[in-house]
């Protein structure tokens, strides 16, 4: 019986089959932050319980914190540092590893989790956040849990879950120069939709996704939410298991010769099935940049900004009518009529090494600075990237080119009420999610790679690298 | 969990797809380490002008007398998609909501409705576009009836849809169920799977640091 890797990493992991189609499955790895972790631990406690396995929790400081240097427990975002505080204390009494804000190996979650060997191929990881689904380029299990979920794991070690379908995206053809992990996805994202994975779990495969190293396939991971899916995954190669020797968390010695063996066996089987199969050709697909306020909103960055006249149904066109009028933006124009008033580099979709150095190189080929009145952040995903970065200066690049040089965390990806680009700002950015105010109320984020938003920073406008 | 079984009551239309739970409740309204305290930023970015003073938005239907006390939630495809935060949930029940009715859902928003006792039900496109058409003729007398039990929605004139049901969250909801309580009552299966796996994938169990 050949199995996908879906069904691989599901079997082993299925303590009880409750229902035909429900499973009581092990997680192996569970991960919190400060937005939500302390409210998981308190509910815990107050219901008399424990959190089972101690040895398997962690917890971060990433998405409240403030990302300046010289930062404390003090936040721009009102109230943020009772949740720091209250997480820190939860964590203490509940006897789990915080990653604390002073720590050299903070950082964003799913930057973290990899990094440090906590989340390893083929284990199950879940954490109080959407984009947990991350993992799955290292070819592990992760998916978001609200709080409630978050305690059974807790408590319990598993979780009931519904069995997704399996759906697998096969990928086609050469695009064009400069085309990376992230526009790969965004293309995804606007050619199914955002509803386009709803009910399944995504192998994502195919020559464009076997090129890719653990990092960018984790940015292609990253987004299987905004298909709506369960989660997403890649079969890890060589290079994504090699990658793993040495952390800190990762099994080492005997153990790890066995870890290597069964790792490489959880790729796909030939001739495994699917409950579906969907093929892109990428032949030609340049770089993607969202004009729009949900992340199916993109478009090649020359192409000229849709038209709703042509939208493919009603709810559409009145959606893409609302976004372009949000967005501040005209049917049939450039982007490039566009000026910019902010870029930002971060996000657990886009701020490890490889990110900022495809944004340094560029900065660096071009001799590019950050045009006049563009604000430019570079927020670096963990203390170790932030460490591995400066040590190879691309800190002084950055700096030298106009880009603020932070601290680690979740930073602008979204608004919690303290940093804002401000209403109106047009940003161009590498995160995650495009919808409205999420970066600042009115203010219009477009989704890009690394390279078009350091692009884009140096021309002052909405623009990609010069292919 | 407070149980569903039927529920009758009005409905608010709020038509559009990919309601996202960044609008649902916006970070900056989750203000404090707490489950409650959540109506006001429910749809803060929609039922406001001015989020900070609080202006009312009169265009936004859960503002609107018309639809006081709705407790049914009638929207398009993909609702409550984006971040996991239960927050979502959360706030709408805080506000007296008791279904959302819509094409489809956020997967995470759809788990974590049905653990707070908010039914997510879903509907092909022309029956959720005729209800919305018809309760919002006169919101207050067209009230829509829903039985979890029959798996029906009821709707007047228009007669009754029949909706899909996971049969775990159904027993769940319809009893009120504590998850927790009943995994911990099959804690010898998952020590078992721990005596085995930790044979076959030994470097899973970290040793406690």
């Amino acid at each position: 019986m050949y199995k996908n890797i879906f069904e691989k990493i599901w079997q082993a992991h299925e303590v009880k089959r409750l229902s035909e189609t429900q499973s009581l499955l092990y997680i192996d790895r569970i991960f919190l932050h400060e937005r939500t972790g302390s409210l998981a631990l308190q509910g815990l406690t107050q219901a008399g319980r424990v959190v089972r396995r101690k040895e398997h929790t962690f917890c971060t400081m990433d998405h409240i914190v403030d990302t300046y240097p010289g930062r404390s427990d003090d936040t721009e975002m009102p109230s943020g540092k009772e949740f720091i505080i209250a997480t820190r204390k939860a964590s203490e009494e509940a006897g789990i590893h915080l990653f604390d804000i002073a720590d050299p190996d903070q950082g964003i979650v799913h930057i973290i989790s990899p990094e440090l060997g906590i989340a390893l191929p083929g284990t199950t990881i879940i954490c109080p956040d959407s984009h947990t689904c991350t993992l799955g380029g290292i070819g592990a299990m992760g998916w978001g849990v609200g709080s409630t979920e978050a305690e059974h794991a807790l408590a319990t070690s598993t979780l009931r879950v519904n069995r997704p379908k399996t759906l697998r995206i096969h990928y086609e053809g050469t695009p064009c120069q400069d085309f990376s992990a992230k526009d790969l996805i965004l293309h995804t994202i606007r050619t199914l939709g955002t509803a386009g994975g709803s009910g399944y779990g995504i192998e994502f495969s195919g020559k464009a996704i076997d090129n890719l190293g653990p990092e960018a396939r984790m940015t292609v991971c990253n987004m299987a939410v905004e298909l709506s899916a369960f989660t997403g995954l890649i079969g890890p190669n060589q290079n994504v298991i090699d990658w793993f020797a040495g952390r800190d968390y990762a099994p080492f010695e005997a153990q790890a010769s066995d870890a290597r063996a069964y790792w490489a066996g959880l790729i796909s089987d030939v001739g495994a099935s699917f409950d579906r199969e969907i093929s892109i050709d990428l032949t030609d697909v340049k770089p993607q940049i969202s004009w729009g306020t949900s992340p199916e909103h993109c478009i090649n960055f020359d192409s000229k900004i849709p038209d709703p006249k042509y939208a493919p149904d009603k709810t559409r066109h009145d959606a893409w009518v609302r976004a372009l009028e949000y967005m501040a933006l005209k049917p049939n124009t450039s982007l490039q009529n566009y000026p910019i008033q902010a870029a930002f580099i971060g996000s657990c979709t886009n701020s490890r090494l490889t990110d900022l150095k495809a944004a340094a190189d560029y900065l660096q080929r071009t001799g590019g600075r950050v045009a006049k009145g563009v604000k430019a952040i570079c927020v670096p995903g963990s203390g170790r990237v932030k460490r591995a970065a400066e040590a190879l200066e691309l800190d002084q690049i950055f700096i030298k080119a106009g880009f603020e040089w932070r601290e680690p965390g979740c930073s602008m990806c979204f608004y919690a009420g303290g940093e804002s680009f401000g209403a109106g700002a047009r940003i161009v950015s590498t995160t995650n999610r495009n919808f409205e105010g999420r970066q600042g109320l009115g203010a219009r984020t477009h989704l890009a790679s690394p390279i078009t938003v350091a692009a884009s920073a140096c021309a002052g406008y909405l623009c990609g690298a010069p292919l | 969990m407070r149980p569903f079984t039927e529920h009758m009551g009005i409905a608010i239309p709020l038509l559009r797809d990919n309601i996202d739970t960044d609008t649902i409740i916006p970070s900056r309204e989750m203000k404090a380490v707490s489950k409650t305290g959540l109506t006001d930023g429910l749809f803060a970015p929609w039922r406001y002008t001015d989020a900070t003073t609080r202006s009312l938005n009169t265009e936004f239907a859960l503002n609107q007398d018309i639809y006081a006390g709705g407790t049914i939630l009638i929207s398009g495809r993909n609702f409550g998609c984006g971040s996991s935060r239960e927050h979502a949930v959360w706030a709408l029940a805080e506000f007296g909501f008791r279904a959302i009715i819509a094409q489809s859902f956020g997967a995470i928003f759809k788990n974590n409705a049905v653990r707070n006792g908010i039914l997510p039900i879903e509907l092909r496109s022309p029956e959720v576009e005729a209800l919305a058409d018809w309760v919002s003729l006169r919101p207050t007398e067209h009230r829509l009836t829903i039985s979890l039990i029959d798996q029906t929605v009821t709707a007047g004139p228009l007669g009754t849809s029949r909706f899909e049901m996971d049969p775990d969250a159904k027993k769940m909801l319809i009893n009120g169920l504590d998850e927790i309580g009943l995994t911990e009552q099959i804690l010898s299966d998952i020590e078992d799977f721990e005596a085995r796996d930790s044979l076959a994938r030994p470097w899973i169990y970290l040793k406690d640091r």
